[in-house]
């Protein structure tokens, strides 16, 4: 087996193993642990020597073994100390030998309603899941976000430690907070995958595969949750912003728009099973903002060129993604399919009430739709400033130099 | 999101302080980098020796670069060193930035400035 297909396997088989541990024993704080090490165990010996022939026991048995490690040096300690008050740890539950009981799915989802417990911030929500059911190891998911491995570790320790202090447990959530943590679980996924989908150079590779995690964690939330809409709308979403990478950026990996993207590249697989996955989920599902979205990706999927497109339909869609989610960035997309059908001074129009919300005033978005809007209406100069007043409020690298670009054209060629 | 906390402060200040003064700021960093440390949100940092051992380069005049001993700028307040953290918000970077003992004893300020991402959202 390859590295590669090892350490596929290994990820797939991370919440299975975790689900049985904290089954057995509870403790998700060390059972995690214990399941890190195993795996980190794993991908080690199993290139070199051959995957086992129950690759689910071996685990579970070497994290049970590093579970039991622990303990007993723990109560060793615990002996030595013998003020301390006996605390007897959950001795009698150590485990049975390597057994082939199915792999519980529903270990899966209790796992990702745990890490992202409303008591985690939601970069800590980010972490934990990536680590507790996505398998990737501290210092993976320390390279994806650009900090350092002992910072990433701290994170996760802390994670583990706000779940515990507030009484977590491995459990489904009651059927009052089951929505909220479930947009929750959403939520996350979604920002793993932007966090990935980003100029994919050299440098950036390890973020890129953040968007492939998200795309398998989606794909296996899909799996658990067939009857739930949002959840097939998220992957159909991912898999329609996911086909276009290839022709998002050139060849000095530069930010190329959507309208001006070669389509040719477009991933047809990807958008294929996205428009089927969305169009089917709204024949049967209440629709929610993410299959809204995905319905919208779809529309843009399906024009063959960019003059094809049938921004009726995007305004329409976008009226109603306002009505579900109402936000001021919904306005300023909204804005910008309005300008397509009515004309930019109609969208230019639309974006007047976000220079007073709070949440968009100084938005790079905001100056980089009216940048746009106002360039289609032939009015350069304030297209120049706004374009330039974007690249001045965004914090990122790739957008800074795209509208740079936008600007200096409109400087140049009269 | 990403801020680097840019400390300026007027060179030699310490120098000033008595014992316990320097002891006590001192130990107000340790009790904020461990905050930072515990909570995940350090991602690095460094302090800088002091504003004579700079060596500026330049563009010279007559093309080529030239090198000068110490800081171009002759200022009240240099570069003294800095932290990279990663928080939720600007305003816990803020919060940071206000515990820093250059700016809790009024002798220096800093300044918060987001780190740009490599990331980028199709426009």
């Amino acid at each position: 087996m390859t590295d590669r297909a090892v350490e596929d396997l290994l990820r797939a088989l991370a919440p299975q193993v975790l689900g049985v541990l904290v089954r057995r024993h509870g403790q998700f704080y060390a059972c995690e642990d214990a399941v890190q090490e195993a795996l980190l165990a794993a991908a080690t010996q199993w290139p070199a020597q051959g995957v086992p022939d129950h690759p689910r026991s071996w685990l579970v048995t070497v994290a049970t073994r590093r579970l039991t490690d622990e303990w007993r040096s723990e109560r060793a300690r615990r002996d030595r100390e013998v003020a301390v008050a006996v605390r007897e740890p959950a001795y009698a539950a150590v485990a049975p030998p390597a057994d082939e009981e199915p792999p519980s799915g529903d270990d899966t989802l209790k796992l990702l309603f745990l890490c992202c417990h409303p008591a985690l911030t939601v970069s800590a929500q980010v972490a934990l899941t990536l680590r507790a059911v996505g398998g990737l190891s501290t210092a993976e998911i320390a390279r994806a976000y650009l900090v350092p491995e002992a910072t990433m570790s701290q994170r996760i320790r802390r994670a583990k430690q706000r779940i515990e202090a507030a009484g977590a447990r491995f459990a489904m959530p009651s059927p009052a907070d089951r929505d909220a943590r479930l947009r929750a679980v959403l939520h996350v996924l979604y920002l793993v995958f932007n966090e990935g989908y980003t100029a994919s150079s050299g440098a950036e590779l390890h973020r890129a595969e953040l968007t492939g995690e998200a795309i398998r964690l989606a794909r296996e939330l899909r799996r658990l949750l067939p009857d739930d809409g949002e959840v097939a709308g998220l992957l159909a979403l991912m898999l329609l912003t996911d086909a276009h990478r290839a022709a998002r950026t050139g060849p000095g990996g530069e930010l190329v728009p959507l309208a001006e993207q070669d389509r040719t590249r477009w991933d047809r697989v990807e958008i294929a099973e996205g428009v089927a996955l969305v169009t089917e989920a709204l024949t049967w599902s209440a629709p929610g903002p993410y299959q809204v979205q995905a319905a919208i990706a779809a529309v843009h999927a399906e024009a063959p060129t960019a003059a094809d497109t049938d921004w009726p339909q995007i305004v329409a869609l976008y009226r109603v993604l306002a009505r579900l989610a109402p936000n001021p960035m919904v306005t300023l997309n909204q804005a910008a399919a309005v300008a397509m059908v009515d004309g930019p001074r109609a969208g230019l129009a639309l974006l007047a009430p976000l220079d007073v919300d709070e949440r968009t005033a100084n938005h790079h978005r905001l100056a980089a739709v009216r940048a746009h809007l106002l360039e289609l209406a032939g009015d350069r100069d304030d297209a120049r400033a706004a374009y330039l007043a974007a690249a001045r409020a965004t914090t990122s690298l790739p957008e800074r130099h795209y509208l740079e670009v936008r600007a200096a054209r409109l400087a140049t060629d009269r | 999101m990403k801020y680097m906390l840019l400390i300026w402060n007027r060179p030699g200040f310490v120098e000033e302080l008595s014992e316990d003064e320097r002891n006590a700021i001192f130990g107000e960093v340790d009790v904020i980098m461990k905050e930072l440390t515990e909570s995940g949100e350090l991602v690095g940092g460094e302090a800088l020796a002091h504003p004579a051992q700079t060596r500026t380069v330049r563009p010279a005049a007559g093309g080529g670069t030239e090198i000068t001993d110490g800081p171009f700028v002759e200022s009240k307040e240099q570069f003294a060193g800095y932290l990279t953290v990663d928080c939720e918000t600007p305003e816990r970077a803020a919060e940071i930035a206000a515990r820093w003992p250059d700016v809790a004893h009024g002798v220096g300020v800093l300044e918060v400035r987001p780190v740009m991402e490599q990331a980028g959202t199709e426009m």
